[in-house]
């Protein structure tokens, strides 16, 4: 038993941080499983919601970008399967965001009277996200069978592309979901972020629309490299990618899970204080 | 072999706190001044990642000061202490929600705490994902509660309503079920805090029942209740915290009666006034008139504006039962205040109470919002009058205690008889 002592010191914290959050595994799954029997619970067309809202964004974006504006589809897509197929991991990205940053605030009772590492509470929020992606991938399924439109081979790389929307998500999710605990101004910076995001990034168009000089830039957006990369599974054909762009998407995201990973250890400590 | 548990050295926790000063802005430019120097140090604090603190002055708080004790494998130990002696803080940071400032614990063992019964239940979850979702927040496993299901639900009393979500459910149920929940961890160090003053009174007899079958079976409990009867049933051990430090620490006996001692002195609170919110200044209990039977209390405010001010007071049995309530709408209010500091006087004179100790909570109002609620914050003795040999407590014979009239009449044995 001597070998489990554990010391509680002034910045002793983090010692284990790691090994724990591999033994709180158990809490991970059933605070996920929580949020989703939550989120299905006395509403009355339950799951129809996840339907409705991605249904209506992609007629209206159809209608707006694909006919008023006239841009052009990729690799022969019908408009509608174009963006979909952008939607779906913008609305990953956004949830994710948006559940996150609000977790530890929403489950303050439980951060200051129990331990056990924080980084589970936004992560598992994150889960919900993850229910409803499902239920808009079956949407997309449909919307395609409707078009007569079939994916190519590349969509077995699908749960890669998933895994870095998630990646690229939980970056920014993190560092602000700890920045929230402490001044509370940040709440209101996520739905700025949601709505703003969704015309920066290219849901409602092709990101090939984009002058080539500026394509590098633009991709600095790591949701450029996500939603970029889903196209190019999902409409297969010859939609192609811009590696340079890809690739900086990729860094970036990487780079902001690090920052965001980093800055919610270093305040996890306080919370409970705080919160 | 080491048989220490716990081992806390020169343990300190601070916090930091601020507040204005006093006399307040009168002119536009002050305030525009202060708003800008507070703008100034928010944005210095967010540079250096602190927390934002409001006031013009900071000050250290130390909650706890240079903590240093031993807990053995087995012992039981209550931590008394007035409210704001550190307890609540010593706990935390023992169970690991926050971490100390200064100095070091080391736990040997898994420490798992009760430190508020139903953290974590969601009233949308059935009685059944609760008992997961709860035992999963406490440190269980999933393979371990499903072999101490039925147990957690027998003990809790609440087979039939298991699939109704939990805010169906009765207080009483619901407390059931969440310290049912608690009551089967197996941590080798259990931590509990307050959790008795809840529940009806028979629940309370099996809550300490299986406590005890806890520290019977060689684990270590670390009790704080302000329910000194059930921390002398339950502990062996106990340590007296005063302002933040560690005043005592022996047998529990010795160490109760070291608190109850201190209490007889303590008429007076005083508390930092706030300058942005009206509150309490002082609480005070007339001493000699109590010693007649008679509570006095006087509860001083001030405020930023005017209020019509409305006070409170309530006085609960160590077990947490309300034992009396009086406040300026139920009772005669002379002389109404509507005033930016003054004094409300509550005289209470022979309340027909069962001689004990009771805890005085106090708060603050007017028509429309509470200002300061003090729970539990002075204790209140009331003495026996009549020197009456049989008198068990508050918690046995209840709170009332007004002179009934006994007659004996002999029955003629034969007369019965013969009708």
């Amino acid at each position: 038993m001597t070998q489990d002592a554990i010391i509680l010191a002034p910045g002793r914290a983090d010692r284990h941080y790691w090994r724990d959050l591999w033994r709180y595994r158990e809490l991970f799954f059933i605070l996920a499983w929580r949020d989703i029997a939550v989120r299905y619970k006395q509403t009355i067309i339950g799951l129809a919601w996840a339907f409705v809202r991605p249904f209506l964004t992609m007629v209206v974006f159809t209608i707006v970008f694909g006919r008023l504006a006239n841009l052009p589809s990729e690799g022969g897509a019908p408009y509608p399967v174009l963006v979909f197929a952008g939607m779906l991991p913008w609305f990953l990205f956004s949830s994710i965001l948006s559940e996150a940053s609000n977790s530890l605030i929403g489950n303050a009772s439980l951060i200051s009277k129990v331990y056990f590492p924080r980084l589970i509470v936004p992560i598992a929020s994150a889960a919900t996200a993850l229910v409803d992606f499902a239920v808009n991938l079956f949407i997309l399924a449909l919307v395609m069978l409707w078009f007569g439109y079939m994916p190519g081979a590349r969509i077995i790389l699908l749960p890669f592309f998933v895994l870095f929307a998630v990646v690229a998500s939980l970056g920014p999710a993190l560092l602000i979901t700890a920045l929230n605990v402490k001044y509370r101004d940040f709440r209101y910076i996520v739905p700025f972020i949601v709505q703003f995001g969704l015309y920066v990034s290219p849901v409602g168009f092709s990101s090939a629309i984009i002058p080539e000089r500026w394509r590098l830039l633009y991709s600095a957006n790591p949701v450029v490299g996500v939603i970029d990369g889903f196209r190019w599974c999902i409409l297969g054909g010859d939609t192609a990618l811009y590696p340079p762009g890809f690739a900086l998407s990729l860094v970036v995201a990487a780079a902001l899970l690090w920052f965001g990973v980093r800055y919610f250890r270093a305040t996890e400590r306080s919370f409970a204080d705080l919160v | 072999m080491n048989d220490i548990v716990i081992r806390a050295e020169k343990l300190s926790k601070k916090y930091v706190i601020g507040h204005q000063k006093p006399g307040g802005y009168t002119a536009l430019r002050d305030v525009a001044a202060g708003a800008a120097r507070n703008l100034a140090r928010s944005v210095r604090d967010i540079a250096r990642g602190r927390p934002i603190v409001a006031g013009d002055e900071i000050e250290d708080f130390w909650a706890l000061r240079d903590v240093d004790f031993e807990i053995r494998r087995g012992d039981t130990v209550a931590i008394v202490g007035r409210n704001g002696a550190g307890k609540s803080t010593l706990l935390k940071i023992l169970s690991r929600i926050t971490e100390p400032s200064a100095g070091c614990v080391v736990l040997n063992g898994r420490a798992a705490s009760l430190l508020e019964v139903g953290t974590g239940f969601h009233p949308e979850l059935t009685g059944r994902e609760n008992i997961y979702l709860n035992g999963a927040i406490l440190g269980m496993s999933r393979a371990e509660i499903r072999c101490k299901f039925d147990e957690i639900v027998d003990f809790a009393g609440v087979e039939k309503f298991l699939d109704t979500p939990v805010k169906r459910y009765s207080s009483g149920m619901y407390v059931r079920l969440a310290f049912s929940v608690a009551a089967h961890l197996e941590p080798e160090i259990l931590i509990v805090d307050e959790v008795l003053a809840v529940g009806d009174a028979e629940f309370q007899k099996k809550c300490l029942g299986k406590m005890s079958d806890v520290a019977g079976s060689g684990r270590t409990v670390l009790f704080v209740s302000h329910n000194l009867a059930a921390a002398a049933a339950l502990c062996k051990r106990g340590f007296l915290l005063a302002d933040g430090r560690l005043v005592a620490s022996g047998d529990i006996a010795s160490i109760i009666s070291r608190y109850a001692q201190g209490g007889e002195q303590q008429a007076r609170l005083e508390f930092r006034p706030r300058a942005d919110a009206p509150s309490m200044a002082s609480i005070t209990i007339d001493s000699a008139a109590l010693a007649q039977g008679d509570l006095i209390v006087d509860i001083a405010y001030t405020a930023p504006f005017p209020i019509a001010a409305i006070g409170g007071i309530a006085l609960q049995t160590s077990a947490g039962a309300r034992a009396y309530t009086s406040n300026c709408w139920m009772h005669e209010y002379d002389n109404p205040l509507e005033a930016q500091a003054g004094v409300l006087r509550c005289a209470i004179h022979g309340l027909p109470i069962i001689p004990d100790r009771y805890q005085l909570s106090v708060w603050l109002c007017d028509r429309h919002v509470v200002y300061e609620t003090k729970v539990d914050c002075m204790t209140v003795e009331f003495p026996d009058a009549h020197m009456r040999q049989h008198l068990r407590g508050a918690i046995e014979t209840g709170c009332i205690d007004w002179p009934a009239r006994w007659q004996g009449r002999t029955v003629d044995v034969a007369a019965a008889a013969h009708e």
